[in-house]
């Protein structure tokens, strides 16, 4: 008997439901070629004309990604260009995959900033915690998912990338809007 | 208007097979995009579109792709034959072509250029023992490949080609019986001077000829041998690069041959229908257009426009039944086995026995009375309408469309003989009986 109180048993026959549609193969002599092919030629025929195709031509036809796609990272800047990250640390903390990493700094004023800030997109699961615990709406996921590079390396951003990244930003769930309306 | 002098014959023939294989090769390979442009456009998909415009250049990709790839060679293989059962795949199917006439002869200052590479006196017999040639490359990959996949659908096909190659012949029997010869030159001339396409008065024959000819290019729904849902590939499992490439070329050839023989046998060939301008036949050293009331020839000399319009002709009829070959591939699933070889053996093979005899029976009636000429081949036509529409009701009378559901058979499943046993989860109530 498993642990999780979980059993493997044999169904019998009664216990089935009362319509079990059993299928019975027909015999060689008892098929119709020639009308089931006419038929199945008619149908693929329509569709061969049909000029409605599923097929989303990408590179010219994007796709409507969803406001709340989670794609890789940004990171929002002040009008001077310094990042709006003051390395508190909490996204580090928060991150499920452990995939950030930030030394902080201070400067003269005393204020705190990011001297190393890096995301390994590789080992990011998007869950949008870093976005969702930032005090100062610096890092964000982003509307987007176009991130072929040559090289593993490149994966890993570091913060003049994250800053260099203009897609926009994920608008998050509200829980008081559930509906984003 | 005159015979070609001995010279002038090696240079005409030079050129013929130079263009001829080479729009061969260039066509098999715009076939492979067709092909899988059709594909995508009967899945309500767009297919291949993006080397060059509408993917034209996509054949060039793959070519290149394969001739780039890796050779393998099984460890286990037969050497010599692993070798040599794609060339004896390709070169069959690529040199049957030879003896189909793809236009009107044509006229030029050295003489009368037939617009065929060999007008040999044996014609179909020559496609027909090339064809089953075909199938010593196919069998041969499957047994020297040393695999089970490879060898099962080497087997499939060699039965399979067997199967339906007596249906192909007696097919054609009715073909040859209305030509009297066996040149594809002078079938076309034959349906040219009897007003009918030969899919009229012989329909039934047309019928068994295509379902034949699909069983004979290994096409969907005959394409055991490959099977790739069963057998990986079949036949081509141990296959890649090049050597690949030829027995994908070789089926495509096949394809091509057979839909031009479908094109020459019963579509008139290069003739354009209800047009007497191409009617030219190489008789007794001379080019004719017809003969008078008394029997004699009458001398013909057609502009080289005639040539290029027949040959345009040519191209529609063989190109359209191509496009049925594919359209049928992505309609039709596989046979079974079993289904397969019913079809062959006891649908098709009397079928075509009891046509043949039927329709000699017509002919010799038709000949004694002494009838000709249209009012001939208009009861032909009705007494093959009459024989299809028996076949069909025959074969496919309260017959079912749909596949494996069989109306009426919905039943609960407590009957004793069927009981269903499979193991399920189920959330708590541990020790009730059933465990």
């Amino acid at each position: 008997m498993p642990a999780n109180n979980y059993r493997v048993r044999v169904a019998e026959a009664s216990d089935m439901a009362a319509t079990v549609k059993v299928m019975r193969r027909p015999e060689p002599g008892e098929t119709s070629y020639i009308r089931a092919t006419l038929k199945g030629m008619a149908l693929t025929f329509k569709h061969l004309v049909n000029p409605d195709k599923v097929t989303r031509q990408y590179p010219e036809e994007q796709p409507d990604l969803s406001p709340r796609w989670r794609g890789t990272h940004r990171m929002e800047v002040h009008a001077d260009g310094r990042p709006k990250c003051v390395a508190c640390g909490l996204c580090p903390t928060v991150c499920p995959a452990n995939c950030i990493r930030l030394v902080g700094g201070e400067d003269d004023q005393g204020n705190r900033y990011p001297i190393v800030y890096e995301i390994d997109e590789f080992r990011c699961i998007f869950c949008g915690m870093c976005q969702e615990v930032c005090p100062v709406e610096a890092i964000h996921v982003g509307v987007h998912f176009e991130n072929a590079e040559y090289t593993r390396e490149r994966f890993v951003y570091d913060l003049d990338r994250l800053m260099e990244q203009d897609h926009p930003s994920t608008l998050l769930w509200d829980p008081s809007d559930p509906r984003s309306e | 208007m005159n015979d070609l002098s001995p010279m002038a014959f090696w240079v005409t023939s030079s050129l013929k097979i130079l263009v001829v294989f080479s729009a061969l090769l260039a066509v098999v390979a715009f076939m492979t995009l067709v092909e899988r442009r059709i594909s995508a456009f009967i899945q309500d998909r767009r297919g291949p579109n993006r080397v060059g415009p509408f993917g034209i250049l996509q054949p060039v990709a793959d070519g290149i792709k394969n001739i780039l790839k890796e050779e393998t060679m099984p460890a286990t293989a037969n050497r010599t034959f692993f070798v040599l059962a794609p060339a004896l795949a390709i070169v069959p199917a690529v040199i049957t072509i030879a003896v189909v006439p793809f236009a009107a002869p044509l006229v030029t200052p050295w003489g009368t250029v037939g617009m065929i590479i060999a007008d040999i006196p044996i014609g179909i017999l020559y496609i027909l023992a090339l064809a089953s040639l075909g199938v010593y490359g196919l069998f041969l990959a499957g047994w020297a490949s040393n695999n089970k996949y490879a060898f099962l659908g080497g087997v499939r096909s060699a039965s399979q080609m067997v199967s339906y190659e007596v249906a192909l012949g007696l097919s054609i029997i009715p073909v040859l019986m209305l030509t009297g010869n066996v040149t594809l030159t002078e079938m076309v001339w034959q349906q040219q001077q009897m007003g009918f396409w030969f899919v009229f008065p012989l329909s039934l024959a047309f019928g068994l000829f295509v379902i034949s000819a699909f069983a004979e290019t290994n096409r969907l729904p005959f394409d055991l041998p490959e099977a790739e849902s069963e057998l990986v590939t079949g036949y081509h499992t141990e296959y890649s690069s090049m050597k690949f490439s030829m027995f994908f070329i070789a089926e495509y050839s096949h394809i091509l041959t057979a839909a031009a023989l479908m094109a020459t046998l019963f579509l008139g060939g290069w003739s354009i229908p209800f047009w007497s301008g191409d009617h030219l036949f190489w008789y007794e050293g001379m080019l004719i257009s017809g003969f008078t009331q008394a029997g004699e020839p009458v001398a013909a000399d057609p502009g080289w426009w005639v040539t290029v319009l027949t040959f345009l002709s040519f191209a529609l009829k063989t190109a359209f039944f191509v496009l049925v070959f594919m359209w049928v591939r992505w309609t039709l699933p596989r046979f079974r086995y079993d289904q397969v070889m019913h079809l062959g053996w006891k649908v098709m093979l009397p079928t075509a026995l009891g046509y043949v005899m039927a329709l000699a029976a017509t002919i010799l009636v038709l000949d004694q009375i002494g009838v000709e000429g249209f009012l001939f081949g208009a009861i032909l036509t009705a007494m093959s309408a009459l024989a299809t529409g028996i076949f069909v009701f025959v074969v496919d009378q309260d017959r079912l469309i749909t596949g494996a559901a069989v109306a009426g058979t919905d039943r609960e499943v407590r009957s004793p003989v069927r009981k269903v046993r499979r193991p399920v989860l189920q959330a708590g109530s541990s020790g009730s009986s059933g465990s």
